[in-house]
């Protein structure tokens, strides 16, 4: 732990880091000139390749293998760069747009010169108007200084990248759903196959790939791929489709801690040691009781759970759904589990996009639940019925598009069986005797056919 | 479809329309940016305004209508106040305050979320996760994004965006 140098942030309290002037001080887009003098595109893809990168967006896809899918027959080949980043408790992306927007920009700009995309754009959400200025200054000063445009610094490579604005919808940052509404359209995820590779953004092959993810492929380029995998967990030998969680990691901790921030470590570093050595400690020196482990979407951790290593395939031993965008929400021992449920499902309720019934009606009937239960006229079989939409909605079960309602389920499924006798006594309290007296809500049998 | 005989588009809009469709492989794609180039202007998009959007963008109405209304975010009844907070309510907020804050500014305005006060300065709007959670609880306010916000904080707030 001691060697290690933070990369991605290790210039973002420099006073001009977000300047062209300040990022080349300090040997940026050096990489990228060397790139275009020496290496072809297919060098920088299997550079890539032998990194192991993991795509940092959620679902930890090997990059340099995703871009070798890539149906290179079809013109134009698009970029897109998904920075909707919107998963409850996750902020890496807007620091790195805001405090450090040319490292992102080299990182796209390596990226499409690796895939032959000439156009990039810009998915950025809403709620970001500083990491917008800051990109759109950043844009404009590569325009000035030749990195983009036409024959990019001589070359025969060109590449533009346009900004485009979200509308604080959280399902957009779904690759599919953010290409619907770059289309002008809903953004209803797209049922896959085709995958965007194949046939994304305008019916054309298409790379959407997250910011973080990148700012990786620039430290790649300018390190090697074997600084890349010096650091992180290796791949475990006895799962064949273990691909490693290696190179360096932006882990947000906020919630309940002393010292909320985005901290830059080797992947691997458990909960605990993201709490104590970077977070300061439960605030106030109470207690933690639970913590989220990669945004909502991953489900709960319990504080006995704090063990859990933050690599990719971490979190999935400890019932997680996975490392998400590692972004950790602690919580104390003041909080009430119930209130936490409440909190998440009323997240995905309001974000469901609708087109699947499971994912929509399931969604919004266990914010109903959660409401009731909350409100003191719970019924114990409403845990059950919470827990028999968790088991049936998304991806895993087979019932919906996308992945949105797996990560609805995973808060539902971690917090009613980690936490159930805290459900069953809050219940108990509240409703001490009228546990039948409410009008029952029946069974969804989600997956019946109709 | 009935046109009406003014315009709401004017002609700064309708050339900033213009100007990025060269962008995109087709008129489509530009939707969304002209919504956001009309909200931006008239703090609400309405109804002759999807059908000018429409035209320039050779869709139907109904199709700009739709993607319009799919993103809770627009306003067409109405423009939103001069001053639109976002208070957020995801988790690491709620943790620290986020609900309490979103109440006490409901109530101190004497409006529900997404509704204007009278005088038309501000609309108050809940938000799910700003992206700013190691300030929570926070609000985004225009372009403005403040950190670790305690009622006295929201008082001072909403006293200067009257
Ligand atoms: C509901 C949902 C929301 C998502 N939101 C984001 C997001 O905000 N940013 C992001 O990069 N990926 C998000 N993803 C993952 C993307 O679909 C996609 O996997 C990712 O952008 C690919 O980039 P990467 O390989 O570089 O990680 C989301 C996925 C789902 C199912
Ligand atoms: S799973 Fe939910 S969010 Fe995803 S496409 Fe279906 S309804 Fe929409
Ligand atoms: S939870 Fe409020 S900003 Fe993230």
């Amino acid at each position: 732990m001691a060697e290690f140098e933070p990369v991605l942030l290790a210039n973002i309290d420099r006073d001009d880091s977000h300047t062209l002037r300040g990022y080349e001080s300090q040997g940026g887009y050096n990489g990228l000139k060397k790139t275009l003098k020496k290496c072809s595109p297919d060098d920088i893809v299997n550079l890539v390749k032998s990194s192991n990168l993991r795509g940092r967006g959620g679902a930890g896809f090997p990059t340099g293998l995703k871009w070798s899918f890539l149906n290179k027959k079809d013109h134009p080949i698009y970029f897109c760069l998904n920075a909707d980043e919107s998963e409850p408790g996750t902020f890496n992306n807007r620091i790195l747009m805001e405090e450090d927007p040319h490292q992102v920009l080299e990182g796209i700009i390596l990226s499409c010169y690796a895939t032959g995309a000439t156009t990039t754009y810009f998915y950025l959400r809403y709620e970001y108007p500083h990491a917008w200025n800051r990109v759109q200054q950043a844009v404009d000063e590569c325009y000035e200084a030749g990195y983009l445009g036409k024959n990019i610094l001589g070359s025969d490579f060109s590449l533009d990248i346009f900004l485009h604005r979200g509308a604080a919808a959280y399902i957009c940052g779904e690759e599919t759903g953010l290409i619907e509404s770059l289309e002008g359209k809903r953004a209803w995820p797209r049922i896959k196959p085709p995958f965007p590779a194949v046939e994304g953004v305008f019916r054309k092959p298409t790379v959407v790939n997250n910011v973080e993810t990148v700012a990786c492929v620039k430290q790649i380029v300018d390190r090697g791929a074997d600084w890349f995998k010096s650091m992180g967990v290796p791949a475990d030998p006895s799962n064949p489709r273990d691909a490693g969680s290696y190179g360096p990691k932006l882990y947000c901790v906020s919630g309940h801690i002393e010292k909320p921030g985005c901290y830059e470590a080797p992947l691997g570093l458990t909960v605990q040691e993201l709490i104590d050595e970077f977070g300061g400690g439960v605030w106030k020196g109470r207690k933690a009781k639970a913590a989220i482990p990669g945004g909502i979407s991953m489900g709960i951790l319990s504080a006995d759970e704090f063990d859990c290593p933050l690599d990719f395939s971490g979190p999935g031993k400890y019932d997680c759904l996975g490392l998400g965008t590692a972004a950790v929400v602690v919580m104390d021992e003041t909080v009430s589990m119930v209130d936490v449920l409440h909190n998440c499902c009323q997240f995905f309720a309001h974000e469901s996009c609708g087109q699947c019934t499971p994912c929509r009606e399931g969604t919004s009937w266990a914010l109903k639940m959660m409401q009731r239960i909350s409100a003191g006229k719970g019924r114990l079989m409403d845990l059950d019925l919470i827990l028999e939409i968790g088991d049936s909605i998304g991806i895993i079960p087979g019932t919906t598009i996308c992945g949105l309602a797996d990560g609805a389920a995973w808060p539902m499924k971690n917090a009613i069986r980690k936490f159930r006798d805290e459900f069953e006594n809050y219940i108990k309290e509240t409703n001490p005797d009228g546990c039948h007296e409410t009008v029952p809500v029946p069974a969804l049998n989600l997956q019946a056919s109709h | 479809m009935n046109t009406a005989d003014f315009k709401v588009l004017t002609g700064e809009m309708v050339e900033q329309i213009e100007a990025l469709l060269p962008r995109y492989p087709n008129k489509q794609a530009v939707t969304l940016p002209a919504v956001h180039i009309v909200n931006a202007a008239l703090r609400h998009v309405p109804l002759q305004a999807v059908v000018e959007i429409a035209e320039i963008l050779e869709l139907a109405p109904a199709e700009v209508q739709d993607t319009l209304t799919f993103y809770g975010f627009f306003k067409q009844d109405q423009p939103h106040g001069r001053t639109r907070a976002w208070i957020c309510r995801s988790i690491s907020c709620h943790l620290r305050g986020g609900d309490e804050l979103l109440d006490h500014l409901c109530q101190e305005s004497r409006i529900r979320p997404g509704e204007t006060t009278e005088d038309g300065s501000v609309t108050i709007e809940y938000a799910e996760c700003l992206g700013a959670c190691e300030h929570a609880p926070c609000i985004l306010a225009g372009d403005e994004l403040h950190k670790s916000v305690t009622k006295e904080d929201a008082d001072r707030l909403l006293a200067s965006w009257k």
